[in-house]
C-alpha cells in the first residue's frame, strides 16, 4: 500500500488501527514501536522482501506487544538520515536499517536519540546504541558453488553484483572456492552494475555473460531478472537470491539462498522489551537458521545434492569453513596459509579476489 | 562474429524502448510542449502491459493497454498544461512522480508473478546465427523503426505535420491563421503518452518478464535527453537511440568479457549518454543554422489573450 517512502506515515496510521482488531490494549504497558528501513521495495521478491518477512515474523510472534512500521525505497545517502530521524521521532524504540549504505546516516543520527536502539545490517560501524547484525550468506553461496562446480559444462560462471563492497566480494569468493574444490578449472566473472534494482540491466548483464560462454549465473542483486534470462537461454542454471525464486524460473533455479531474518528480529525485540538490549555484533548463518537453502531442483543429480548437503551440514556442525587456507588471490599469491581460517574481521573487510575470479579492472 | 551478432541483438533490445519513448517525446516537443513525465508514463505503461499480459496472455493487447495507460496519464498532463496553462516543467515532473507511485501501488500484488516474453515475429530466422540480427526480434523493435519513417514522413511531407511544426515554432501565428493550437498540442501530447506507454510495456514484455517497482530505472530520462541529442530529427533519433543502447550494452559485455574496455568505471559508462547529449548541445549552439535548434515555442504555455 505504500507509494513511496513518503507514504510511510500512512502505514504508521494503519498499524495504529491494529489494536482495534485485538481489542485488549487497555491498561497495558506501552507497545514497543519498531521501525524498519528498506533500500528497495518489499515486493522485490528478494532482499527487501526477506527483511519484510522478518518484520511480519516479529508481529506474528509478539502480537499486541509490538507495533511495526516500515519505510521502503529509501536511497542510500543523505535522505536516509531524514527517514531515520522521523522514525525515531514517531516513537520507534528499535530501528532496523537493513542496507549497508545506511550506515553513515545511522551513526550520525543515533547520538540524538540515546534511548533508541539502532541495528544496522551488514555494516561495520558500531556505537553506544548502534548494534550490527549480519547473516553468513557466504555459507549459502558455498553450497551454490558446489552445485555450480559439478554441473557447469564450460566451468565458467557469471556473477552479477551491485557494488564491490566486502559483502559482495566475500560471496563471490566463497562461491568460487567451493566450485574449485570440485573443478579446479572453474572461473567466475563478476559484473558490477552499480544498482540494486534495475531489472533490465540485470537481464542484459546476464545476456552479456551468457553470450560469452558462461553457463551458470549467480547474482547479488535483488530480483529474479538474471534467472529469467538463464531460463530463456536454456543454460545450466542459476540461484535464487534472498528468497525462493523458483516461480520465475522453475526449470532453472538450482537452489536458492533464503534470508530468514525473523529469529534475529524477534530476539532483538524481546531484548528491548525486557530492557536487556545491548549493541551486539551478530553474524549468524545456516546453523542459526538465519540463512536457509531453498529446495534443490529436480534436475540436480543425486550425487550433486549429496555433495551440496555435505557442504551445508559441514558448515552447520562447524567441520567446514569455506575460507580455510590455503587460499591464493587471483594473481596466484598465497593469502591464507594452509590450515588457517580467516577471521570474521578479515572476511568483513575482504577486498581481494581468490584464485579463479577474473577480476573486474 | 558470433559475439558481435549477440551484442547487436542485445543492443536492439535495450534501444527499442528508449527509441519508442523518444519518438513520442519528439512529436510532443515539435508541437511546442515539453513533457518531462516520460518516465512516469513509461512505468504506467509497464504495469498496464504487465497486468494485461498476466491476465489475458495476449502480448499485443498488453501493448495496446500500455499505450492506453500512457495516453490516459498524458491527458492529465494535457489538461493541466494546455487547458489550464500550468507550468509544463513542474507538471511533467509531477507526472513522473505520480507514475512512479501509482504504478507501484497498482503492481504491489503482482510482484511474485512471472509472465512470458513476446515471441520473435520470424521464429525460424530468429534461430539463424547471423540473420537473427535483422529478423530475431519481436514486434516492438520493428514498430520502432517503422515509426521513425512514419514520423519523419508525417512531419516533413504532410499538411498535418506542417501545422504541428507551425504550432511548435510560432503558436501565435498558427492561431492567427485559424489553427487550434491547443487541439493540435492535445493530439501531440496524447501521441507522446501512447508511445511512452508502449515503451514502458516493452520492459515486462520484451526485456525481463516480471513486474518490479521502478523497472524502467531512468530510461525515460534518457529518452528525453535523446530528443535533444537528436536535435528534434527522427533519423538522428534512430541513430542516437542505438548509440545510447550500444553504450549501455557495451559496458556489460566489456565487463563480462574482460579486455581494455572493462577498465572504464561503470559510473562513467552510466554518464556517457548524458555527456554525449551535452556535447551535442554545445555543438548545436556553436552552429549558426537555426534549423537545428529547438522548436521556438518549446515549453511556453499558449496564452493568446496576452
Amino acid at each position: 500500500m505504500t507509494l513511496s517512502r513518503r507514504g510511510f506515515i500512512k502505514v504508521g496510521g494503519a498499524a495504529m488501527t491494529l489494536p482495534l482488531l485485538g481489542g485488549t490494549a487497555f491498561g497495558q504497558a506501552e507497545k514497543l514501536k519498531i521501525g524498519f528501513i528498506y533500500v528497495g521495495s518489499i515486493n522485490d521478491n528478494g532482499y527487501n522482501y526477506a527483511h519484510n518477512q522478518g518484520r511480519l515474523y516479529v508481529e506474528e510472534n509478539l502480537g499486541d506487544a509490538v507495533e511495526t512500521m516500515f519505510v521502503e525505497n529509501v536511497p542510500e545517502g543523505p535522505d536516509c538520515e531524514r527517514v531515520v530521524r522521523e522514525l525515531a521521532q514517531q516513537g520507534c524504540k528499535l530501528i532496523f536499517a537493513t542496507s549497508f549504505g545506511f550506515g553513515d546516516s545511522v551513526i550520525k543520527v543515533a547520538p540524538e536519540f540515546p534511548d533508541v536502539a539502532f541495528e544496522h545490517a551488514t555494516g561495520y560501524m558500531k556505537a553506544d546504541n548502534v548494534g550490527l547484525y549480519n547473516a553468513r550468506f557466504y555459507e549459502g553461496r558455498a553450497v551454490c558453488g558446489v552445485i555450480a562446480g559439478h554441473m557447469s559444462k564450460t566451468a565458467k560462471a557469471g556473477y552479477i553484483g551491485s557494488f564491490p563492497i566486502p559483502e559482495v566480494v566475500m560471496g563471490i569468493n566463497s562461491f568460487v572456492l567451493a566450485a574449485r574444490q570440485v573443478n579446479p578449472e572453474f572461473t567466475i566473472t563478476p559484473v558490477y552494475i552499480s544498482t540494486w534494482n534495475d531489472p533490465a540491466k540485470e537481464a542484459d548483464a546476464a545476456r552479456a555473460m551468457i553470450d560469452q560462454g558462461i553457463d551458470i549465473v549467480a547474482q547479488h542483486t535483488d530480483g529474479p531478472a538474471a534467472l529469467q534470462v538463464a531460463a530463456e537461454r536454456g543454460i545450466v542454471g542459476g540461484f535464487g537470491q534472498g528468497a525462493d525464486m523458483s516461480a520465475f524460473a522453475p526449470e532453472t533455479q538450482l537452489t536458492a539462498i533464503i534470508d530468514h531474518w525473523g529469529p534475529h528480529y524477534l530476539a532483538s525485540a524481546k531484548a528491548v522489551i525486557a530492557g536487556t538490549w545491548a549493541p551486539g555484533d551478530t553474524w549468524e548463518g545456516l546453523k542459526e537458521d538465519v540463512v536457509q537453502m531453498g529446495p534443490y531442483n529436480a534436475k540436480v543429480p543425486a550425487d550433486v545434492v549429496t555433495a551440496a548437503e555435505a557442504m551445508r551440514t559441514g558448515q552447520i556442525d562447524g567441520s567446514v569453513h569455506i575460507f580455510t587456507g590455503p587460499i591464493n588471490d587471483h594473481t596466484g599469491t598465497e593469502r591464507v596459509a594452509a590450515g588457517v581460517t580467516m577471521t570474521d574481521g578479515e572476511l568483513l573487510s575482504m577486498d581481494w579476489y581468490v584464485e579463479g575470479v577474473i577480476p573486474p579492472a | 562474429m558470433d559475439l558481435t551478432i549477440a551484442i547487436l541483438v542485445t543492443v536492439v533490445g535495450a534501444s527499442t524502448p528508449i527509441l519508442i519513448a523518444a519518438l513520442g517525446e519528439l512529436v510532443v516537443e515539435r508541437s511546442g510542449v515539453l513533457n518531462l513525465g516520460v518516465e512516469g508514463m513509461m512505468l504506467l505503461g509497464a504495469i498496464a502491459g504487465f497486468v494485461v499480459q498476466f491476465h489475458t496472455g495476449n502480448h499485443y493487447l498488453a501493448l495496446i493497454c500500455g499505450a492506453g495507460a500512457g495516453m490516459a496519464a498524458s491527458l492529465i498532463f494535457g489538461f493541466l498544461t494546455l487547458s489550464l496553462s500550468a507550468n509544463q516543467t513542474a507538471t511533467g515532473l509531477a507526472l513522473t512522480i505520480f507514475g512512479t507511485g501509482f504504478s507501484a501501488l497498482a503492481g504491489a500484488s503482482y510482484s511474485a508473478r512471472p509472465v512470458s516474453l513476446m515471441s520473435p515475429i520470424f521464429p525460424e530466422l530468429a534461430a539463424h546465427p547471423v540473420l537473427r540480427v535483422l529478423f530475431g526480434y519481436s514486434f516492438p523493435a520493428y514498430f520502432a523503426i517503422f515509426m521513425v519513417f512514419a514520423i519523419w514522413f508525417f512531419l516533413k511531407k504532410t499538411r498535418a505535420g506542417l501545422i504541428l511544426r507551425a504550432v511548435g515554432e510560432n503558436d501565435l501565428s498558427a492561431h492567427s491563421i485559424g489553427y487550434s493550437v491547443v487541439k493540435v498540442r492535445y493530439f501531440a501530447v496524447m501521441f507522446g503518452g501512447a508511445m511512452a506507454g508502449i515503451a514502458g510495456a516493452c520492459f515486462p514484455l520484451t526485456l525481463t518478464p516480471q513486474w518490479a517497482e521502478g523497472m524502467t530505472a531512468g530510461r525515460g530520462w534518457i529518452a528525453v535527453a535523446l530528443v535533444v541529442f537528436a536535435s528534434w530529427r527522427p533519423f538522428r533519433l534512430l541513430g542516437g537511440a542505438y548509440l545510447f543502447g550500444l553504450v549501455m550494452t557495451m559496458e556489460l559485455y566489456a565487463k563480462a568479457g574482460g579486455g581494455p574496455l572493462s577498465a572504464i568505471p561503470s559510473e562513467l559508462w552510466a554518464a556517457l549518454p548524458y555527456i554525449a547529449t551535452i556535447v551535442v548541445l554545445v555543438l548545436i549552439s556553436l552552429r549558426r543554422d537555426a534549423s537545428t535548434n529547438a522548436p521556438a515555442c518549446l515549453g511556453k504555455p499558449f496564452m493568446p489573450s496576452n
